[in-house]
């Protein structure tokens, strides 16, 4: 009879540790997201230019490669990362790539009547973007920053590739000190699951929250 | 550590042996997701309730969960229950599953996106089901939707790095056997990113071309 709950006690260790993965990740794409939404929308070519080259560049490639080289090539440069560190930058800045295109999209949906609003009443560009048009923006980004959200909790299962603790990790570990196969699997499956449905439904509220008040506002 | 061409060359057939497998495995994976994709879309307007609310559901499972674990699961759990299969084909069922869920949403969009009097004029011509599907549906409905699930087929063409976790030899699973074998790190993966970047940077273009040829799903 296997001692299942010490096995248990492992996932769980490894469940807190993809948690911790994703919300460090999600900060991070959150801060890259918009620095490289807006750098787009910049009226500097250099901004511009940079922004461009940092998204094409993250989302060309899989996170799977990003991970390995920052984890096994930036040593040569000098840079040593632990697992966490590399982790964390991979994730977050692959997922803030595409979550910069949102950003982009977002500011671009406000209509231009807003602007000339702006304008009549004087705003500088930046008031303008603090006050008027991000505060409409952040709402039309909001459920997609939840479906960029679940797809960084699934690209952490990678970081068990290069030695970091979580689930899925935890659920090879398991594995092969159980022989069992079905049993570590389906229980990570179902976390994984149930942390995504988690996202989606905190998005879902904080949208509703964020929304109230805004009836008959928005089309 | 310095970049040496030398290494590279010496190198470069073995990986290029990767990129045959990388290759076949996303073209087996896209034919296989579309057809996946295709079957949970008809699935899900089945009239049969507990077919259409099962699959929906576990469309959502899959989607909501880590390819990586998906790919252990096919690979290291079905065989318990007697079904051994080999590596790559363990890792296109796992891509064309995976990508399947989300290219039935396209397939659902396009369908939603025929007219509905075409359901009606082909009501009024006397065709039944079959009939109205392959000749006035499905022609309407799949060419809008080619440029989305192209672009889906690149995502995945992306992933497959995935299958070095279960023993496929392509791209990535050669440049780190190379780079254990010579413990240098540099050369391998950097040509395995500059490979994708420069495969994605071209997808780019081909996406654009079909956007233009095929126009987009509305929605």
């Amino acid at each position: 009879m296997t001692q299942w709950s010490g096995y248990f006690g492992l996932i769980l260790q490894g469940a807190l540790v993809t948690i911790e993965l994703t919300l460090m990740g999600s900060v991070l794409a959150l801060i890259m997201a918009f620095l490289a939404g807006l750098g787009r929308l910049s009226r500097f070519f250099v901004l511009r230019a940079l922004a461009t080259a940092y998204i094409e560049f993250f989302r060309g490639t899989s996170i799977f490669v990003q991970l390995f080289w920052a984890y096994f090539v930036l040593p040569f440069a000098g840079i040593s990362l632990t697992p966490l560190q590399a982790g964390v930058l991979a994730l977050g800045l692959n997922v803030g790539a595409y979550a910069a295109e949102v950003v982009r999209g977002a500011i671009k949906s406000i209509g231009r009547e807003q602007y000339e609003a702006c304008t009549a009443l004087n705003l500088g560009r930046w008031q303008a973007m603090r006050h008027i048009i991000l505060p409409q923006a952040l709402l039309v980004m909001l459920p997609t920053f939840g479906n960029n959200a679940i797809e960084l909790l699934k690209a952490t299962a990678v970081v068990s590739l290069i030695s970091l603790a979580d689930l899925t990790f935890q659920a090879q570990v398991v594995r092969s000190q159980t022989g069992n196969t079905l049993v570590p699997f389906s229980t990570i499956l179902v976390i994984y699951f149930v942390l995504a449905l988690l996202i989606s439904w905190g998005v879902r509220s904080l949208e509703r929250r964020m929304a109230r008040g805004l009836d008959g506002v928005r089309v | 550590m310095e970049w040496d061409w030398d290494f590279v060359r010496q190198i470069l057939p073995t990986l290029i042996q990767g990129v045959k497998i990388t290759i076949l495995a996303t073209l087996l994976g896209s034919v296989l997701a579309a057809i996946v994709g295709l079957g949970i879309a008809l699935a899900r307007r089945s009239p049969n309730r507990a077919l259409s609310r099962t699959i929906g559901f576990l469309a959502e499972f899959i989607r909501g969960t880590p390819l990586l674990v998906q790919l252990y699961f096919i690979f290291y759990v079905l065989p318990d229950f007697g079904v051994l299969l080999p590596p790559l084909v363990a890792g296109v069922i796992g891509l064309g599953l995976h990508y399947g869920t989300y290219t039935a949403e396209v397939y659902r969009a396009g369908i939603d996106n025929v007219p509905r009097g075409q359901w009606e004029a082909a009501k009024a011509c006397n065709l039944n089901a079959t009939q109205t599907w392959t000749h006035i549906i499905m022609p309407q409905a799949i060419p809008p939707m080619i440029p989305a699930l192209a672009n889906y087929f690149i995502a995945m063409f992306k992933e497959t790095p995935l299958l070095s976790a279960i023993t496929v030899l392509e791209l990535m699973n050669q440049a780190k056997s190379v780079a254990n074998t010579y413990y240098r790190y540099i050369e391998p993966i950097t040509l395995v990113g500059a490979f994708f970047l420069a495969i994605s940077l071209f997808s780019v273009v081909l996406l654009r071309w079909l956007e233009h040829r095929y126009g987009r799903i509305e929605r």
